[in-house]
């Protein structure tokens, strides 16, 4: 019976390790803490800033994709959905897995009206998740609305 | 033993090989969606169609191609008659030499980069230094370690040699004659002190020609491309619903899943030239009798001034010149970056990195796993701590991107004039 008890726990051991190491591997494949958000974090907009003085929603002039400079509309709103126009918008991002940035300096080249500003100069180098960070100056005051983004 | 006890040994021997024989089984055959994806971003089938280049008018001219292609083999385009492209980019080699430092004229500081695919980058040399194909051309031809020649002498070479050619692509060549056979704002002493008695219109009608022999050149460069690979018909086959193990052994698939993997190699080395086009400090060691070089860091500060970029008046771009635009400069990060080269026929053209510093692709895994300290700025490398086994399965994957090298269909080796 002790033998049988001490096989039945190697075994389970065994399975259970395997197992770890498997799911271990996939959630971090590039092994820095970071965690990958939930899929439902994963949104274009409306998304609230850390405060909660903006709403902010992007539209990429094409789906994000890896290696391609892009252009990317961003909209600005109050929480009562007015358009916040003559905001001063600084962009910033990187991959939270890897440590690094975004290999450009995107920024903001043109204000549409209505809140709509357009972003020049994005791109990212690699698939996977990136964050995309907006640090907006406006009529509500600072704040940061934070993107997560599956490329 | 009673009989209870031996069911339940005969079970629990059954729980641990069907466990273990499983993680054996997907390490060999089984991808998940997401990295089915991934596999399939790498397979040179996912190329999009080749971007034109605003900045030169003639690059998807044949003409112009046809003229290009002469023009890289021909060694008149030299201050000693014996060096073309073609010495260094030699296509029978995958159009680079197979040697650690180029060797011209004289001896250069780097190692001679193969030029398939690179019409899709956005900045070339190993510190992206240049931001199209012709203007990249120029350079080789100004340096004293390379052709070593001068513009002046290439337009009158082009008025003697090439004259019917380049006016059935450009228009008509202007007068010349006032020229002196050598010339130059890159040239040798005599050649430099010419160029200074030059007045302006002159010295524009020569840089002219000069700019139009680099897009020429540049238009046969977009017809230099990758052919598919072992890997890519793994991936045609995996991606298909088959298990591949016909295309790929064993140790080749299990080197491809510590790549997308444990390795972190994707992270730079994606999509489907295996390269993300952009500059990394890897912890290359430099060349102990260069002097130190700054990689990224110059050639980033470089471009952004340089004679023959897209805002420049030789360029053909009407719209906004987004890779200057939006370029970072100066930056810590950039200190010692080099351009990450594509991994296609890696295995074809030791030795490797920028200065040819690694002999074999062992040396190379090596240094991957180690992760060095940089000798200069930080390297973005982290030990890898992979066994010898896997490092003979990540190089055993490395030989599966060999494929050919295309010139307008037909393997490179049948691409000299
Ligand atoms: C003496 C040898 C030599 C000659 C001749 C030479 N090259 Fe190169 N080539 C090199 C070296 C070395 C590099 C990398 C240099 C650096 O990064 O500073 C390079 C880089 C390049 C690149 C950049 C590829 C990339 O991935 O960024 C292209 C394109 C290229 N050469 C084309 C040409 C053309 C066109 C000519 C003729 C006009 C030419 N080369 C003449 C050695 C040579
Ligand atoms: C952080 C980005 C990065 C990562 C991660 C990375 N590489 Fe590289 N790789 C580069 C750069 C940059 C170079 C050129 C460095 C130089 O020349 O100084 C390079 C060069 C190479 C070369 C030499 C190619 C040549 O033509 O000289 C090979 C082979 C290579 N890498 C394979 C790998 C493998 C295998 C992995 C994973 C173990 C990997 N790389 C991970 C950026 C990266
Ligand atoms: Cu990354």
């Amino acid at each position: 019976m002790k033998t049988l008890h001490t096989l039945m726990i190697l075994a389970v051991l065994t399975a259970a390790s395997t197992l770890t190491a498997c799911s271990h591997a996939m959630m971090m494949i590039h092994g820095t803490g970071a965690r990958r958000p939930a899929a439902s974090e994963f949104t274009l907009g409306p998304r609230a800033s850390v405060e909660g003085r903006y709403v902010a929603t992007l539209e990429p002039s094409q789906p994000l994709r890896p290696r391609q400079m892009q252009t990317v509309r961003v909209i600005v709103r109050d929480v009562d959905g007015r358009g916040i126009d003559d905001a001063q918008i600084v962009v910033d991002g990187g991959m939270p897995q890897h440590g690094h940035g975004l290999p450009t300096r995107p920024r903001v080249t043109r204000s549409l009206g209505d809140g709509i500003y357009e972003i020049e100069g994005v791109r990212f180098n690699m698939g996977g998740w990136w964050e995309f960070r907006l640090a907006i100056t406006g009529s509500r005051g600072v704040d940061t609305v934070t993107f997560n983004l599956a490329v | 033993m009673t009989n209870r006890t031996r069911t339940a040994t005969a079970l629990v021997v059954l729980i641990l090989w069907a466990t273990l024989a499983s993680t054996a089984a997907s390490t060999r055959t089984r991808w998940t969606t997401a990295q089915l994806e991934e596999l399939r971003s790498m397979s040179i089938t996912e190329l999009p169609p080749l971007p034109p280049d605003p900045t030169n008018r003639v690059a998807d001219d044949p003409r112009a191609a046809d003229l290009g292609r002469r023009l890289f083999f021909d060694t008149r385009l030299s201050s000693n008659g014996r060096v073309a492209c073609s010495t260094c980019h030699q296509p029978e080699r995958g159009f680079q030499d197979g040697i650690a430092l180029a060797v011209g004229v004289g001896t250069t500081a780097r190692r001679t980069m193969p030029i398939a695919g690179m019409a899709r980058s956005p900045f070339l040399f190993w510190d992206g230094r240049k931001d199209s194909l012709w203007a990249q051309a120029l350079g080789p031809l100004e340096s004293p370690v390379e052709h070593g020649g001068t513009r002046a002498q290439y337009a009158h070479l082009i008025a003697a040699h090439y004259r019917r050619d380049y006016e059935a692509v450009f228009g008509p060549l202007p007068d010349l004659s006032a020229v002196p056979g050598s010339a130059g704002p890159a040239g040798d002493a005599t050649a430099m002190t010419a160029w200074s008695t030059l007045n302006e219109t002159l010295r524009d009608l020569v840089t002219s020609v000069f700019v139009n022999i680099g897009k020429a050149i540049a238009a046969y460069e977009r017809h230099i491309v990758f052919g598919a690979s072992r890997f890519d018909r793994y991936v045609a086959a995996v991606t298909a619903g088959h298990p591949g193990d016909d295309v790929l052994t064993e140790d080749e698939i299990a080197g491809l899943r510590l790549f997308i993997g444990r390795a972190n190699c994707s992270q730079c080395h994606n999509g489907p030239l295996l390269t993300n086009n952009e500059f990394h400090n890897t912890g290359v060691p430099s060349r102990p009798e260069l002097p130190l070089d700054r990689g990224r860091l110059t050639g980033a500060t470089t471009v952004v001034g340089e004679e023959f970029n897209c805002r420049s008046r030789w360029s053909d771009a009407r719209q906004r010149c987004a890779e200057l635009d939006f370029i970072v400069t100066g930056a810590h990060t950039l200190d010692r970056a080099y351009k990450v080269p594509s991994l296609r026929n890696v295995a074809e053209r030791a030795p490797y990195m920028d200065g040819g510093q690694l002999a074999t692709l062992a040396d190379v895994l090596d240094h991957y796993n180690r992760a060095p300290a940089a000798v200069g700025g930080h390297s973005e490398l982290r030990s890898l701590r992979l066994k010898s086994i896997e490092l003979r399965q990540l190089e055993a994957f490395l030989r599966t991107l060999s494929g050919p090298v295309l010139v307008d269909g037909r393997a490179a080796a049948g691409a000299t004039p």
